[in-house]
């Protein structure tokens, strides 16, 4: 077990590490150059040769990227190119506010799709089964943008009932901070619980069938506690590999929806940064998401660990 | 041979595949028969008639430049359906080689190329996409191309567990004994075992590119104006929501539309070939 974590860390850190450079080095041939940005469209080329060298924009590309990395090792992700305001306190707020939105979207996704998806495999064919299949089809093939946009047509624009934009902070009162995040969260949610609905029903259709659980009925086990004990633990399993898969949708679809509401999350910031040439605030916010994928990915691999015993014995080379 | 025989043995086609096809050969033929559809240019303006509600002329309305939305609707039909194409088939070419080579060859060479497929993967499918159309001026062929590199690692695992598993048949073995050379064996004689499995992922995958296309689009990074595709056209119609929601509605039924015939197809395509569907493939 220890042996593992020492690898899959290692493997995490390697990751982190090609995934700077792969962002350095592509933040560097961005269109535009800053100083541009910065100068506006009637500077002088004296103008903007002062920016590029306050910049350092001119050094080499490698004493550039050591420049950056050993600061950002340090805590310090930078300036703002733009905003004129540290990187680091910038993305934190950011994050803080995605990570609202992400926790409760996440949560949401995987408790509606495992219990849609329990509750269909168990009544496979019923009425409720052929419901969940429409809904999962629609919600397959809708864009996370497309839902977002009918839904701020029905709550927002038609009925009124909700804000269509915009974020207030839980101190500034708990509905207030609720009525912003209802459609932004409704969104996500409709968008991903259909993945984890149609594998948990598939996955509990199959464990159902298995001769472990003819057994657990055979020794005259209510059929709650079938279900729950037996069939549950061991349906669980795919699901949580694949609400890792979505845990990366999820990321995706927090820069659309945070695009559409303009919730001032990190994809809102990331896509700002991208349409300014704002070098520094790119480059962390992709960072941030990377380093946070990638422990997501190791403690979905450990719940598998715990929800799998079979997987403890040797070595773990689940993938 | 043996495909024209197992298909007199199983003439039923899967429903799926039957609604599918031709709900998308309908959506291709309206896209290209687009200009004896309607009367109107996609590019046409009329200030006279700006968001107009759908009445007989204009038969889902107008934009705020008194654009036809059915016109507009076909004409982004070919680009957001073209891209979906062109990013698969890139990510195809890329990636089935690729695997098959390392799945065949093993050893470092299988490494490097898995190595790089993990690297890949750690980074979530919207991000990479970003970053690539981020250092790049946007356009709609920059948009298939960052989705192709995005399904690269997906074609490549799958081809890769093929060959894997056929390294060893026989009849490789046999192919290798009589001299054929590297590219026969690939694509002779484990390209055609790998083809079930590929052919229902490469359809579903053209859903997938068509909706992540759609998505750099509508952020700004994928088609440019005035060349126009569906995720474009939703967010041009987005400040207009509450006036004329028609603009976004009808691009956003196109979209989804297509994108079930798709997985129809693929899904028929399933039953029909018999492969066994994969949990997180």
């Amino acid at each position: 077990m220890a042996g593992y974590l020492t690898r899959r860390l290692g493997q995490i850190v390697f990751t982190i590490l090609a995934m700077s450079v792969v962002i350095f080095g592509i933040t560097q041939v961005l269109p535009g150059n800053v100083a541009y940005v910065i100068a506006g469209q009637f500077a002088t080329p004296d103008q903007i040769a002062a920016i590029e060298t306050r910049l350092g924009l001119n050094d080499p590309m490698w004493q550039q990227f050591l420049r950056w990395a050993g600061a950002a090792l340090q805590g310090d992700l930078g300036t703002s190119m733009v905003m004129s305001r540290p990187v680091g306190p910038l993305v934190a707020e950011a994050l803080g506010r995605s990570a609202q939105l992400a926790g409760v979207s996440f949560l949401l996704v995987a408790l509606i799709g495992v219990v849609v998806g329990v509750v269909s495999g168990v009544r496979a064919g019923g009425w409720f089964d052929r419901v969940a299949l429409v809904v999962t089809w629609l919600s397959v093939a809708m864009p996370q943008f497309f839902i977002a946009i009918v839904l701020v047509l029905l709550f927002s624009g038609h009925l009124g009932w909700l804000p269509a934009t915009g974020y207030t902070p839980i101190s500034g009162g708990v509905l207030n901070w609720l009525s912003h995040l209802i459609l932004p969260v409704a969104t996500l949610v409709v968008g991903l619980f259909a993945h984890v609905a149609s594998l948990q029903r598939a996955s509990m259709i199959e464990t159902l069938g298995a001769s472990y659980v003819r057994a657990a009925r055979a020794k005259g086990l209510s059929e709650r506690k079938v279900i729950t004990r037996h069939a549950l633990r061991n349906a669980l399993i795919p699901t949580v590999t694949v609400l890792t898969l979505d845990l990366g949708i999820l990321m995706g679809g927090i820069v659309v929806v945070e695009t559409v509401f303009s919730y001032p999350g990190l994809g809102r910031l990331m896509i700002t940064a991208v349409e300014q040439k704002d070098l520094p605030v790119l480059q962390a916010s992709v960072l941030t998401v990377t380093v946070i994928y990638a422990f997501a990915n190791l403690i979905a691999d450990l719940c598998y660990l715990a929800l799998d015993p079979r997987l403890r014995t040797g070595h773990a080379g689940v993938r | 041979m043996l495909a024209s025989a197992e298909l007199r043995a199983r003439p039923r086609l899967p429903l799926p595949l039957v609604i599918g096809s031709s709900l998308l050969l309908a959506i291709l033929m309206a896209s290209l028969a687009a200009p004896f559809i309607t009367a109107f240019d996609f590019d046409a303006m009329d200030v006279t008639a700006r968001m107009k509600a759908p009445d007989a002329v204009h038969l889902l309305g107008t934009d705020e430049f008194g654009r036809d939305v059915l016109s507009r609707t076909l004409h982004g039909a070919s680009t957001s359906i073209g891209l979906g194409v062109a990013a698969t088939a890139f990510a195809f070419a890329i990636g089935v080689p690729l695997g098959l080579l390392g799945g065949y060859m093993r050893g470092r060479l299988d490494d490097a190329i898995m190595r790089t497929v993990d690297i890949l993967v750690s980074i979530p499918p919207v991000m990479l996409g970003l970053l690539i159309l981020a250092s790049t001026s946007p356009g709609v062929w920059k948009a298939a191309l960052a989705v192709g590199i995005i399904y690269i690692p997906i074609l490549i695992r799958l081809s890769r567990s093929v060959a894997l598993s056929l390294a060893q048949e026989e009849f490789i073995l046999a192919a290798r004994t009589r001299g054929e050379g590297l590219g026969w064996i690939l694509f002779r004689e484990i390209l055609p075992n790998a083809l079930p499995p590929l052919v229902v992922e490469t359809s579903l995958r053209i859903s997938f590119a068509i909706l992540l296309g759609a998505v750099f689009s509508f952020l700004g990074l994928g088609t440019q104006p005035p060349s126009s595709d569906w995720g474009l056209m939703i967010a041009e119609a987005r400040p207009y929501l509450e006036q004329a929601p028609w603009i976004a509605l009808a691009p956003g039924v196109a979209l989804c539309v297509t994108v079930i015939s798709i997985n129809l197809v693929g899904e028929g395509l399933r039953q029909f070939l018999d492969v066994r569907s994969q949990p997180g493939a």
